[in-house]
């Protein structure tokens, strides 16, 4: 956002802050990243921890929802079995456009060590990953700092979501 | 169709044996008399033919046929004071015997005493469910056939207990590969997009050592940087120097020369 002081004797004594809608579109979306609750394995204890009040995700404008339809990221904590593959997509096929997507863990981004026959080896097979954040688990420092990242990364795209690069599954 | 590769030697060929080696077995010891386990022994005895019984560990293994399992399982609840089957599921010696082990672990809460009941049966064979004895065995019994492929005949819902209804191939048996079949390795891309959909996702990577460094999505290129998702090889890679802080970087080398000088 641009930087500006007011005025109140030059343009009719109304404050104006001039900026392009991009910015203005993508100052709204990354100040308010509502993420699904939805926790797979022993990294949602951690998210957990990060909304709670010591680390404190809603200063940040990040407020767990209880409904896909009503969040913009999808925060993919743990272990993804294949069982559960198809309903993790059936939730982000629910969360309306633009959304965005966080493997946390080892387990989400690769498989971790779960290198078996019942382990999804990496979500991004199934959804497409905006940030992968390491650790196992990640601490919920971590977990914002990804979080961070993500409002840099949607601050930095065009607000026209089409218009973005993003790996796309489909 | 999925292509068939053998799987019938899995168990017996291992790529590692120790001549000396011995496969460490519990001591098992004689039933004693007049001890609870000797009433055990001797009231199903009488109804049943007994193929064996020991103790273990402290604990009575007795081996019976598979037919019998509804007849000892009664007897040792009702007369026996087992009120309780902790736990019960199958092992596979198919490879070494041609049998699966079908193990039932009793626990008599009043004496505190265990008793394994242990049975074999032929793959294909089916195994009398125990739940009217008890209700525990109604998932212990579909975990078994999900796991094993063993069916029980006569359980009230004999279903895929942990793996999901559409799945094929039953992960316990020795036979199974760890990292999946084809089958398992497709098995959400089939699900969820289609078989199709296959090529733009690409199989799994299994190595969890695998470096590519021509890849500049999932690999940090210090020193190289491109766009994300840029192509590269071996020509057009150029590199890029950033400039950083030389506090935060360690110099592997440094202790190079030092050991040099030493010898």
């Amino acid at each position: 956002m641009a930087q500006h002081q007011v005025s109140y004797t030059s343009s009719a004594g109304l404050p104006i802050a001039l900026t392009s809608v991009d910015k203005l579109i993508n100052w709204g979306r990354s100040n308010s990243l509502w993420p699904l609750t939805y926790g797979l394995a022993c990294c949602a204890i951690e998210m957990m921890a990060s909304g709670a009040s010591r680390y404190d995700f809603d200063r940040m404008g990040t407020i767990f929802r209880a409904s896909p339809r009503q969040s913009d990221v999808m925060i993919l904590a743990g272990t993804l079995s294949k069982k559960h593959a198809e309903y993790a997509r059936r939730l982000y096929d629910q969360m309306t456009e633009p959304k965005w997507v966080i493997s946390m863990g080892s387990c989400a981004n690769t498989g971790g060590m779960f290198n078996t026959y019942a382990t999804v080896q990496g979500v991004d097979r199934i959804v497409p990953v905006d940030i992968y954040l390491p650790g196992c688990a990640p601490r919920p420092e971590t977990l914002q700092y990804a979080m961070m990242m993500l409002q840099k990364k949607i601050r930095r795209e065009s607000a026209n979501m089409n218009n973005n690069t993003k790996q796309r599954i489909i | 169709m999925r292509k068939y590769t053998p799987k019938d030697n899995v168990q017996a060929k291992s790529y590692y044996t120790d001549r000396f080696w011995v496969a460490p077995r519990v001591p098992k010891t004689e039933v004693e008399k007049n001890s609870h386990f000797d009433k055990v022994v001797k009231a199903v005895d009488a109804k049943v033919k007994l193929q064996g019984a020991a103790v273990e560990l402290g604990q009575l293994r007795i081996v019976i046929e598979a037919k019998d399992n509804i007849k000892v399982l009664t007897i040792l609840r009702d007369s026996c004071g087992y009120k309780m089957c902790s736990e019960l599921s199958a092992v596979d010696y198919l490879a070494k015997d041609g049998e699966f082990e079908i193990f039932y672990q009793m626990l008599n809460l009043d004496e505190a005493k265990r008793t394994r009941v242990v049975c074999r049966i032929k793959p294909g064979e089916a195994i009398e469910s125990i739940v009217p004895l008890y209700k525990m065995a109604n998932f212990a019994e579909r975990e078994m056939f999900d796991m094993f492929g063993i069916p029980v005949n006569n359980h009230p819902h004999l279903k895929r207990l942990i793996m999901p209804d559409d799945w094929e191939g039953h992960p316990l048996l020795k036979t199974y590969p760890l990292q999946g079949d084809e089958f398992a390795s497709w098995y959400e891309v089939d699900k969820i997009f289609g078989k199709a959909h296959r090529d733009i996702v690409g199989p799994e990577n299994r190595n969890p050592a695998l470096i590519d460094r021509y890849d500049s999505q999932r690999f940090s290129r210090v020193g190289y940087e491109v766009p994300f998702g840029a192509e590269l090889n071996a020509e057009n890679e150029k590199a890029n120097p950033i400039e950083y802080s030389e506090t935060l970087l360690v110099n592997y080398n440094a202790g190079t020369k030092d050991l040099k000088k030493r010898t």
